[in-house]
């Protein structure tokens, strides 16, 4: 059968994907301003209204938010339509809620928090001026960096209260009375005086004809009904009916599939393969180059990927199967004392105070490379037609897509003219979805086949081998401690390999960033929350042809390892218990002290604990939030490790979904523990030796320790959620080993090393 | 040609019997809610009942299971009502990515069939399927009430 495309571009995804909405938010124009000048409402052709970017509503009453961000575990599709529906006043429990990516990328859904490191209510001056020019032409609509909360906080109360306000209007024309008088209530607008009501859906379509408020008032914290209120996720129950509809599920008429070989070394390319050889293999329909991969387009997967298993071909490594992981090791730690380095703080008397100190301490970590391992396999589907190509991906952006799509094409030797994405539901994420390999292969394949949808699966063991890894890292410090025992002066030099330059040259029109600067590799490590008088952190970049990538906390994962071990060594050279040591390290810092102390109570950290166990702690700022976490562990005489319990505090300011906050802490230590306790890949001839859940082993239900997530009340703004959890978890369970058995655990992962009770 | 009860219908495939039964539900029986992640059964995304075994579907081969009975995470609700353990994964509100869900909701279905009151050892020894998202101290949690709810009394093997 034939497919429009012009229809095709038209459907979207609700939560259970399954069923496809007629009209999307379009047409909404351009709406100019991320500070919502402009929020016009509009009629859709299929009779829903759109009342801004955000929110459109049919007669029967149902709702459809369009959330810009993917749904890829982290609650997005709940915490948002939470916002706007706070001061929409409508409930969400009363089953006519549709949450939805939308697929038209409209400026007004740019990620200006991430892009500018800003909350959009503080985005003012000429960096915010630029910026939405640049957003005006390419809208980065982007989920990363625990900003999707932080940056909706504001903006998303904003479009509820003024699709209200323009209800209200609407209403009052009806009855002929003051809009003053009428109030949103339970999907409905009240006039006050007399007790009528009118439902959202008979009102919409007068409301969108009304200019809307610029700068509607917003409710006091006081006043939220949901804001702080554990709230049921929207997307929970078809992923308990498995309805739920992931990017690997999307099933289009007509559709083909594909599974894909790569150049096992990093670099590698295609010297040649015999076609001919699978051809006739059943079911295969195009054998095809993708220049450093092979790939079968087949009439099923098991075809597709069988085909590609037999396929002939040799690869050329072009030079690089000498990358080994101990030699990039040894590398690492030669380039501690390389003689160029870049500052990224230097206070100043650091070597003169460290030069006159009897108290010096000085420890070197390493951390090795990490996979992301996302459950869903990567895999994407795509369409290729006159020109136009169209994606199904669980893409973390839309705009990274379209860039890989169009260069795809262009390895197709055609063009994609335009490039429409529909982001489905995705089997997590963490920073891998952030590339646009997928979107590049789907949509070379797609033009072998022009006019079918062809669905892109790569195997897990594709996966593990061509990962966009978490770097690799050396730190060494040095801290000269005074009188007191707290460090005078701290010189910290880390050598790790630039995501920005690897991620930016595979994904960026513009390339990567500049290696030697690359703030990433030093995030959390320049500023920890601790008074240290004169510190200096340095960074040496250590290229390698190893693809890096965003992994969930970044550059977090490695330096709060780092930090937090080496602030337990300091408190511990100096006699101090650790806890005491950081919270007098704290001065004029009540929220992370409040945080200790929460943790202090909540772990009964000071209660004396059976021989071979031990308890230990660590405090981390990421993504504007803090946690501090204990981790409490066992060391058997044979040296057999059990991570008991973590205790976790968080402040994460304004608290929106309290059950999704716990539940991200929850994920996130695991994570964080899964990393430090059995997390390696490691090079061998330039190719990962790593391929599935065997050899990169993941933590299971029977060594997950019970997890207590405590949340400090705050008024203040919100922070990210989904990643800041995980960073403090590795260094807490090293200082917790050290507190149980006196060894001291300076390179991950931990399985490594072999343990003994003293 | 393969025949299969699936979800109480019966199914035939046409398709080569050395094709994993995954494959064969999600492709040519149009059911996705079982999920393929490893393929080598290991990570038990793929977990699916056949004649009331829960096994990974990813390393069954369709020629071997000609005849059987199987149950995918669609066929769990029986007409429409949630099971008690589905039940039990909304009120503990489990799932964050959801994606290793299906084979979780299996798994624990085939464990509370067999032994109606797990013990926390039970389930650490039962529940093998991987999360990446890190639900597991919501599945043990779900799965003892999930218990609770189908037996009728506080659990105690905690
Ligand atoms: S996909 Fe079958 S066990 Fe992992
Ligand atoms: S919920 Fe995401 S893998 Fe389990």
């Amino acid at each position: 059968m034939s497919m429009r495309a012009g229809r095709l571009t038209r459907r979207a995804f609700l939560v259970t994907g399954a069923a496809v909405t007629g009209g999307l938010v379009v047409g909404a124009g351009y709406l100019s301003s991320i500070d919502m000048t402009g929020l016009d409402g509009f009629a859709n052709a299929d009779g829903t209204v759109g009342l801004n970017a955000w929110i459109r509503i049919a007669e029967d009453g149902t709702i459809t938010f369009a959330v810009p961000h993917i749904e890829m575990g982290q609650g997005i599709f709940t915490a948002l339509p939470m916002l706007i529906a706070e001061e929409l006043e409508i409930r969400l429990d009363g089953g006519n809620i549709r949450v939805e990516h939308p697929v038209d990328e409209l400026p007004v859904y740019a990620n200006y928090t991430l892009a500018l490191d800003m909350r959009p209510e503080e985005a003012t001056g000429p960096l915010y001026w630029a910026a939405k020019k640049v957003f005006g032409i390419f809208p980065l609509i982007v989920t990363g960096g625990s900003t999707s909360v932080v940056g909706s906080w504001w903006p998303l109360r904003v479009a509820g209260a003024s699709a209200r306000l323009m209800l209200a209007e609407a209403a009052a024309d009806v009855w002929q009375v003051p809009a003053g008088e009428c109030f949103g209530e339970d999907g409905h607008i009240v006039h006050r005086p007399t007790g009528r009501r009118l439902a959202y859906g008979e009102l919409a379509r007068a409301a969108s004809a009304k200019a809307p408020t610029p700068n509607p008032p917003l409710k006091p914290a006081s006043a939220f009904r949901l804001i702080g209120k554990p709230t049921p996720r929207l997307d929970v129950p078809a992923k308990v009916t498995g309805e739920a509809i992931f990017g690997i599920d999307v099933a289009l008429p007509d559709m083909v599939h594909a599974a894909i070989r790569q150049s096992p070394v990093f670099g590698g390319t295609v010297r040649s393969m015999d076609a001919g050889a699978v051809r006739s293999m059943p079911g295969v329909i195009e054998v095809v180059d993708l220049g450093d991969a092979v790939g079968v387009v087949a009439d099923s997967y098991w075809q597709a990927s069988r085909a590609v298993a037999a396929l002939p071909v040799e690869f050329d490594d072009n030079g690089n199967a000498g990358g080994d992981s101990a030699r990039f090791l040894a590398d690492m730690h030669r380039a501690l004392d390389a003689t160029e380095a870049h500052a990224f703080r230097d206070d100043g008397d650091v070597d003169e105070i460290l030069a006159a100190s009897d108290r010096v301490v000085e420890a070197t970590y390493e951390t090795p490379l990490l996979a992301h391992a996302c459950m869903e396999p990567m895999n994407c589907t795509a369409l290729f037609r006159d020109g136009e190509a169209e994606l199904w991906m669980g893409s973390q952006s839309p705009l990274i897509a379209r860039w890989g799509a169009q260069s795809g094409a262009k390895l197709a030797g055609t063009e994609a003219e335009s490039v429409t994405t529909h982001v489905p539901l995705t089997g997590g994420g963490f920073g891998r979805r952030a590339d646009g390999d997928l979107a590049r292969q789907a949509a070379a394949l797609a033009a072998s086949v022009p006019g079918r949808p062809v669905k892109l699966i790569w195997s897990r063991e594709e996966d593990i081998r061509h990962d966009t890894y978490r770097p690799h890292a050396v730190s060494r410090f040095r801290a000269a401690l005074g009188l007191d025992g707290l460090p005078l002066a701290w010189d910290n030099r880390v050598v790790s390999q630039s995501l920005d330059r690897s991620y930016g040259d595979r994904n960026l029109p513009v390339g990567g960033g500049n290696p030697a600067k690359d703030h990433f590799s030093v995030e959390g490590a320049v500023d920890p929350a601790y008074a240290i008088p004169r510190a200096r952190v340095e960074l040496v970049d250590h290229a390698t042809p190893v693809p890096i990538g965003f992994w969930r906390s970044v550059g977090h994962s490695n330096s709060a390892f780092f930090v937090e071990s080496f602030v337990d060594e300091c408190a511990h050279a100096a006699g101090i218990d650790p806890l005491l040591y950081r919270r007098g390290l704290l001065a004029g810092r009540p929220r992370h002290r409040k945080v200790l102390d929460m943790l202090a109570e909540r772990s009964q950290w000071g209660r004396p604990l059976a021989p071979g166990r031990g308890r230990g702690v660590a405090l981390h700022t990421a993504f504007r939030t803090i946690v501090g976490e204990v981790a409490e562990v066992t060391v058997g005489v044979d040296g057999a490790l059990s991570v008991d319990r973590v205790v976790c505090v968080v402040d994460c300011g304004t608290v929106i979904n309290p059950d999704t906050v716990e539940a991200q802490m929850e994920g996130a230590i695991l994570f964080g523990l899964t990393a430090a306790l059995h997390g390696e890949i490691t090079i061998e001839e330039g190719r990962v030796a790593q391929s599935n859940f065997y050899d990169y082993r993941m933590l299971g239900l029977a060594d997950a320790p019970a997890i207590e997530t405590h949340i400090v009340p705050s008024g203040e703004p919100p922070g990210g959620i989904g990643e800041p959890g995980l960073p403090p978890a590795l260094p807490a369970l090293a200082n917790a080993i050290f507190a149980a058995t006196g060894q001291r655990l300076r390179a991950l992962p931990i399985s490594k090393s072999a343990l003994r009770v003293a | 040609m393969i025949t299969l009860t699936v979800n109480g219908d019966d199914r035939r495939i046409d398709a080569d019997p050395d094709m994993p039964l995954l494959w064969a539900l999600r492709e040519n029986l149009g059911l996705p809610g079982t999920k393929f992640s490893c393929g080598v059964g290991m990570c038990g995304a793929c977990m699916v009942l056949v004649d009331g075994i829960a096994m990974p579907s990813c390393v069954v081969q369709l020629g071997s299971v000609d005849g059987a009975v199987v149950t995918t995470i669609e066929g769990v609700a029986a007409d429409g009502v949630l099971s008690p353990v589905q039940q039990a994964w909304i009120d503990e509100q489990v799932p964050q990515c959801g994606y290793c869900q299906s084979g979780m909701i299996v798994a624990a279905t085939a464990l509370l069939a067999e032994n109606p009151r797990p013990s926390d050892r039970d389930i650490d020894a039962a529940i093998t399927n991987i999360c990446r998202c890190g639900t597991y101290p919501r599945v043990r949690r779900a799965i003892h009430r999930a218990a609770e709810a189908a037996t009728g009394s506080g659990g105690d093997g905690r």
